[in-house]
Parts: C-alpha cells; structure tokens; sequence
C-alpha cells in the first residue's frame, strides 16, 4: 500500500501554476525519485507534502489520512536540503539530537540514539565538531542523521547530493541508497540528475512543467521514456523516430513495430563487421573511449564511439554496430 | 625580480595605501578633532582640572552624591526596560511586516520610521498632550511618571529594531527553520531554537544601539520628565546650565564617555551578518499562529500615531473650536512679542542651517565610510581602519549638552573664536548627525565586491574613474539617504543647538521650548502648532528618502 500519496494536488504562485493535477504514489518503504528540469515543480512537490506550501487543489494523504490542516511539525516527516542546512550555532550531536529534543526525550536516550545515527552515517564521534569545520560530505551526512533520528513516517530529500563534486557525489549515493534501504524509510528524494536518481531510487517520477509525465519502477521507465522530451532528460543522447528509427532498431537485431527510439552517446560502436555504414566527422578523445560524431548513410548525423587506439582519423569511413541495451522504445511521444 | 626587490615593492604597495587612507582620513579626522575631541576634552579638563592641576578627588565626590547615583541607576534602568520593550514590539513588527503578507505592510513599515527622525522636543510636547490632564490617556495617570518616559523612548527605538531585525529577517534563508519545523519542532520552538539565534547578531546590534539611544535621549526625558526624573544626559544639562557645576557635569560627562564607549565595542563585535538566502523568500500568508505579532504590531503603531494625532488635534484647537490660528500666530513673535524672532524666521534658520549641516555631514562622511570599507591587507591596517570606524561613531554617544557647551568654552578664542560664526551651529549639527551618515554609507560602500574595482582597474580605469564608475552607480541612492537623515537630525536637533543657537538666530526646536516654558494658552497652542510643522518637515525629509528603498538604511 502507499504511504505517501498526492491526489490531483495544484499549488499557484500568484497566476502561475507550480503544480498542476498531479497525482503521485510513493509505496510504503520505497525510495521515490523525482527527476525534472530547475522550474518543474518538483521543490513544490516536495514542500506541498512537507505543509510548507498550501494547496490550492486535491490533497496530500498519508496511509489514506488527508494531511490536510496538519503543520509541518506534525506530520512526521523530516525534510533535508541540498546543502543539508544545519544550524550553525549547535554543534554535531545537538543538530542530530534536534528532534529527539523537539520531543523531550531524555538525555542518555538522545545521546545513545546521536552516536548510533553518527556511526550509521559513518561520522562516529563526531558530536562536538561544529558545523563550520566539516567538509560538504560530511555536512549531508550529518543532515542525514538528523533527518532520521526520530525515524521519520517519510523522508523528503531536495537535491540532497546535488552540491557535491562527482567523485563525493557517487560514493554518498551509495552510502545513502544503503541507509534509505536498512532504515526502510518511504523517501521522496527530487533532483535534476538522473544519475543522482538511478543511484539511490527504485521508483522515479519525472515532471515538467508542473505535471508529472511518468512514473514507475525505475528500469521501467529507464527503458521506456514517455516521450522525446523525457529521454533526454534521461540522458538519451539523440532520440529518432520514423525510418531512422526501422533502420536503428534492425541493425540492433530487434524487431518491433514503428516507434521511437532513444540513444545513448555511446549506442553506436565502430565495428568493421557492423551493420551501419558512415563518414566520421569530429573524434574527441575521452579517458576509456573516443567520442565520435558520424554522418551515418540514411540516419544523418549520430554520436558514436571507437576504442581507444583502434580510433578512426576525421573523414574516414567507417562501420558501426548498435548496442540494443544502450537504447530505449520511445511512448506514445512525438520523434524530436 | 629577487626576493628584496620583491619585499621591497609591497612594502612600497602598503605604502600607497596607506598615504590613501590617511589623504582619505586627513581632512575628517581634522574637523574631528577640532569641533568634538578639543571642545569635550576642554568640558572634561574644567571638571578634572583644579588650579592646574589633575584632581580626580573632585570627580569621584561628585560620583558619590547620592543623587548622581539616582541619576545613574535611572538612566541604567529606563534605558533597559526601553531596550526590552523596544526588542518586543520591534522585533514582533519585524516578523509581521518584513515576513509575512500583511495588508499594508510597506505604509506600515514607513510611518513607523517617521518617529526616529522626530525631534524630541516635539516628541515629548506630544506625549505630554497624550499623558496630561486634557489628554486621550489622562485616566491612566502617567502624566509626570517615568511609564511616560518609557513610551516615548519605545516610540523612537522600536522602529530601529524593527527596521534592523526586519531586513535581516527577510533576507535570511528560511530552510533551516523548514527542516526543523519537518523535524518536529512546534513553531515556537523554531523561533526560539533557530530562527532567533540565528537573528542574534542583527537583534544585538538593534539591542546595543538601541539602548545606546536610550541611554542618551534628552528632549524627551526634559520635556517629560523635569527635574524629578533625570538621566546621566539631562542631568549634565541641568548641572551645565542651570547650576553652572562644571565639575559635576564632567564627572558624569566620563562616565557616559566610557559606557558609550563600552557599547560601541560591543555594537561593533556583534555587526556581524546573518546568512543570506540566494533567493529572498517570498512573504507568506498571515496565520493564526501569526496573532501575537500582528496585535504587538498594532500596539506599536497606536502607539505611534496617538500622540501625533492628539498633537495635531491640539494645534487645531482653539477656544473649544477647531481653526488655524495657532498656525497665523506663528508669523508672530508671541504674546508680548516674547519671542526674539516670529517662529516662521526660526523656521528658514532652521532650514538654512540644516543645508549646511547637511553638506558638511556628507563632506566629513563620505571620506570616512570609503576609507573604512576598502579591503584591508594587514592585521594592522584592519586595526587601524576599523578604529577609525569607531572614532566616528563617537558622537553618537557623547551628550551633545557635552559637545555644545564644550563648544563654548574652547572655541571662544582666536585662533579659534567662532561665538559669531554663523557655521558654529551647523557644525555641532553635522557631527551629531555624523555617525548615522556613515553608518548609512559604509553596508553598501563594504558590499561593492572588491573583485569589481580590480576588474575595472584591470581594464584601464585609475582610481578617479573606478570611483565614478563602480561606487558611484551603486552608492547614489544611499548618498541621498544619507543626506536625508543629516537634514532630518539636524532640523530637530536641539541638545547642542540649544546652548550654540544665538538669541536673535535661534532655531524651530529651541522656539519650540520656550513656548512650552511659557505659560498661558496662546503659547501652549503656538508651541503644538510649531512643533507639527516641525514633525512635518522631518517626515516629509524622511518619507521621501524611505521610498528609495536603500538596504543600507535598514542596518542603522
């Protein structure tokens, strides 16, 4: 059953619509990623369901109770930012035990629950240092435990990874999909990267606009972008629809009927024995690989990539391969 | 280039920008010393000074009076309850105007600002119709009661708590009271847990200035208060003036010297910033959780606009009618021409020297705020710039009875014989209205990234043209801002105008007091008539100025 649901839920800022009609489930225990571009609406979503916004429509529910009329400080809920906002004048252990206070629970408990929390998030005896004098890893993963002290009935995570460089950024997405899943917390997480949300989501919603355009289990959706917009906002490279479609999708060796097809960057292989045939018009090189772009006969112009060192000159002819699991069935969507 | 040559140049840098601060400083710290460090220093040495020589003996029995202790304990004590009740209701109106949707927010948000400029005279002679016998508020009895006192300081300062507290506020970065609020907290103790912390360095700012104001508010501790209530400022007034003990009001003229002092240090350690959001939050919508603020809101503004609608209500009265003769009798010079000049010639002195005090207070201020807002690359030039800072602040804290009389007394001989000089009064205003003009300047002139006058530089500009091109653009608004609240001080000055101002040159305020020292019915109506215009021509200075919306102005 769903703990976390938005039934036909709009927000207005003046005449503009944040949200529009959306309506959303997140399954009790499941790690929910929203994925959008910046003015989506998905902070919206994310402070419509914390009461930090009012509706202007529908309602949010939890385990089927509106939410309606319920503050913020009610709901059970804990709600953590991209630069994770701890407060600055407390030190560790007192922004983790925040909660536990805000809830008189007793000293020895607050303490034993901050050092278990601190050790969870992989920051043991941390609870003096102040804020200011950790680095921006450590800061999320103390907002991490602060935000799962009191074990939260939902976890609202606002581009929680987003202000990290890429190397932190994929060992904290690791760290973090763990935690989520041993804390078995329902968790709401809204980001603008999808690798942020494959790293740590098992179910994603992507928005535009205001409204949510689909939503499933994440490989679903991953493998079946609603439309053209959607799969680049995936991070498929190029989508193509009509013969160029036919033509990729049987050098890939698939059949299927007429649809879109979606590519990744690197869904075309230069392969002497493959099945497309084109002329390399720029070679980038790249640490693993060499990133081509290629006019490919009856396709137009295609990224591509070629081993290191077995790489084509610019204006060679060359013959390519398309690896099936590096593209995806476009919906119902127009080809773009 | 080798590592000497290398030492050598920066030494060489550090030269250069040292000759530029003290070329920048030269001509201000002049004027300072001639017109505020020689004159006090002349009023302290008539009460340290016995026959030539030092006699702190003097000092310390005028300290040991017990009615310089009563005076001690009052000033200490009004001025923290003014202080506090100045906190709540400002920092209330803060979170009720700055933060939320309130209809009206930004008329509000002006008319509370019209009290700080106010002279005191006028605000005293207004509390004084509200509290007296024929007053809206006569049954409470507070007429002659030191809760009247308390109100009209609450009348001046909320609004600079509010203003202070209000900008910071509604700048600051409201996620950390979200999470919190996500977390559990009840509203209450966000705000006591994250929000107010995290505004303490703008309420302590508020709270030291604040208190600083109250500490040496004169008018209306005269006007309301007399002999029976007096604070360390009225007192050094009464001693000066009416019992000519100089020594006694040097002894307490010290003592007020080191708690300013004192204060300004701790003013100046808590100046800090508070964290600003990238994206100021939009206001939200009142709640009934918001009611407290709101009605505290409310009280401040009755408070407000009581006593200057029972003040212009009782310039219209006459004769149990209402008219504007109080107004026609202004062109003349009293009953029995008691009066030396019509209270109409008073007004263009008062207008005439406000100009000049104005452009003098730019001419000393501007130097100044640039001086101390340029980047420092030592340790020891920030020391250096950020006394300077403090220097300039001084004023704000020395009794201007202190500064006028100190006048007197050491500007009376060549080289220096000024008695006559049309510019005495000005001066003696531009350096009372000094400290606000810097303080209004230095937030914006601090804010310029330093970044954008190198990139400038970089580009070809000299200093001239960085100047004209970087500063100026951004600084022009609070130039005039700055320019408004010298006039709006200077017009209603009235503690070192009223020992400077000739007798056949006096000025609106000290016309305005000795109407009110007057009996009889036709001075009393000339004197509220009077001292509307003179409200009038402040609020209209300082109305006009609010609309330019400068930050700066919020941090005083």
């Amino acid at each position: 059953m769903s703990a976390l649901a938005f039934e036909q839920v709009g927000v207005r800022y003046g005449d503009v619509a944040a949200l529009d009609d959306v309506t959303l489930a997140v399954p009790n225990g499941a790690v929910m990623a929203v994925l959008g571009p910046s003015g989506c609406g998905k902070s919206t979503l994310l402070r419509a369901a914390a009461g930090l916004e009012p509706l202007a429509s529908g309602r949010v529910t939890l385990d089927g109770r509106d939410l309606a009329g319920v503050p913020t400080h009610r709901r059970g809920f804990a709600l953590m930012f991209q630069d994770g906002q701890l407060f600055g004048h407390m030190n560790v252990g007192r922004n983790v035990g925040y909660a536990m206070r805000a809830r008189h629970a007793g000293r020895a408990e607050t303490a034993r629950r901050v050092a278990e929390l601190l050790e969870v998030v992989g920051l043991a005896g941390y609870e003096h240092r102040a804020p200011a004098t950790l680095s921006g890893g450590e800061r999320q993963r103390v907002a991490l435990a602060r935000a799962l002290a009191v074990s939260p009935r939902v976890l609202l995570l606002d581009e929680p990874l987003s202000a990290l460089d890429a190397d932190l950024r994929a060992r904290l997405a690791a760290d973090l999909r763990r935690i989520l899943r041993e804390a078995a917390v329902t968790s709401l997480l809204v980001t603008h990267d999808h690798e942020e949300a494959f790293a740590v989501a098992d179910r994603l919603a992507v928005m535009r606009d205001g409204r949510v355009v689909q939503e499933g289990a994440i490989a679903d959706v991953w493998a079946h972008p609603a439309d053209a917009e959607t799969a680049r906002f995936l991070g498929y490279a190029r989508v193509l629809g009509g013969d160029a479609a036919a033509a990729v999708l049987r050098a890939a060796g698939t059949a299927g009927g007429p649809s879109a097809v979606a590519l990744r960057r690197s869904a075309l292989r230069v392969d002497a024995g493959g099945p497309l045939a084109g002329t390399v018009r720029t070679a980038q090189a790249a640490p693993d690989q060499v990133r081509l772009t290629v006019d490919v006969d009856g396709l137009g112009t295609m990224d591509a990539v070629a081993a290191r060192g077995a790489a084509p000159a610019v204006g060679d002819r060359v013959r390519l391969s398309v690896d099936a699991s590096r593209t995806a069935r476009v919906g119902a969507g127009e080809p773009g | 280039m080798d590592g000497r040559d290398l030492a050598l140049s920066a030494r060489r840098a550090q030269g250069r920008r040292l000759a530029t601060l003290a070329a920048l400083a030269a001509l201000p710290l002049a004027v300072l010393c001639v017109f505020f460090v020689l004159p006090v220093a002349g009023m302290l040495r008539r009460g340290v000074v016995v026959d030539g020589h030092v006699d702190l003996g003097a000092v310390w029995d005028v300290l040991a009076r017990p009615r310089t202790r009563r005076v001690v304990w009052f000033t200490a004590w009004s001025a923290a309850a003014g202080t506090a009740a100045s906190l709540v209701l400002g920092i209330a109106a803060a979170h009720a105007l700055y933060r939320l949707r309130t209809p009206g927010r930004a008329a509000l948000r002006a008319a509370l600002t019209v009290p700080f400029v106010l002279p005191t005279v006028v605000v005293g002679i207004a509390f004084r119709e509200v509290m007296g016998p024929a007053g809206p508020l006569a049954f409470l009895g507070l007429d002659g009661t030191p809760v009247a006192i308390l109100l009209a300081l609450v009348f001046f300062n909320a609004s600079v708590v509010m203003r202070g507290v209000g900008s910071a506020w509604q700048s600051m970065d409201p996620r950390p009271a979200e999470a919190a609020a996500a977390l559990g907290a009840t509203p209450w103790r966000v705000l006591r847990t994250v929000t107010l912390p995290a505004l303490g360095p703008a309420i302590a700012s508020s709270a030291t200035i604040v208190f600083l104001f109250c500490a040496t508010a004169f008018g209306v501790v005269l006007t309301l208060g007399g002999l029976r209530y007096s604070t360390v400022e009225t007192e050094i007034y009464l001693l000066t003036n009416n019992l000519l003990d100089l020594p006694a009001a040097a002894a307490l003229s010290i003592v007020q010297l080191m708690m300013v002092t004192t204060l300004l240090a701790v003013a100046g350690r808590s100046r800090r910033r508070v964290d600003v959001a990238r994206v100021p939050p939009r206001p939200r919508g009142v709640r009934r959780g918001d009611a407290p603020a709101v009605a505290a809101t409310l009280v401040l503004a009755a408070l407000v606009a009581l006593p200057l609608v029972t003040l212009v209500r009782g310039a219209l009265r006459v004769d149990g009618g209402y008219g504007l003769d109080n107004f026609r009798a202004l062109q003349t010079a009293g009953p029995g021409d008691a009066l030396a000049v019509t209270a109409t010639d008073a007004l263009a002195t008062s207008l005439r020297t406000a100009v000049d005090a104005t452009w003098m207070a730019l001419l000393i201020g501007i130097p100044i705020a640039v001086a101390v807002t340029r980047t420092s690359r030592s340790a020891a030039e920030r020391r250096l710039r950020g006394a300077l800072d403090g220097a300039f602040m001084l004023p704000l804290g020395v009794s201007a009875v202190t500064l006028g009389f100190g006048f007197l007394v050491t500007l009376d001989r060549p080289p220096l014989d000024l008695r006559d000089s049309p510019l005495l009064v000005p001066v003696a205003q531009a350096l009372v209205a000094l400290p606000l003009v810097v303080r209004v300047l230095t937030p914006v002139l601090g804010g310029i990234d330093e970044h954008q006058r190198q990139a400038a530089a970089s580009l070809g500009a000299g200093p001239l043209r960085v100047l004209a091109t970087v500063d100026l653009p951004v600084v022009w608004r609070p130039l005039l801002v700055a320019a408004g609240f010298a006039m709006a001080v200077s017009l209603g000055e009235f503690g070192a105008t009223s020992f400077l101002a000739r007798d056949d040159r006096p000025t609106l305020p000290v016309v305005v007091y000795q109407l009110i020292s007057r009996p009889g019915a036709v001075n009393h109506g000339m004197a509220l008539a009077a001292s509307v215009v003179l409200a009038a021509a402040c609020a209209v200075v300082i109305l006009a100025v609010e609309r330019l919306r400068v930050p700066g102005m919020d941090a005083l």
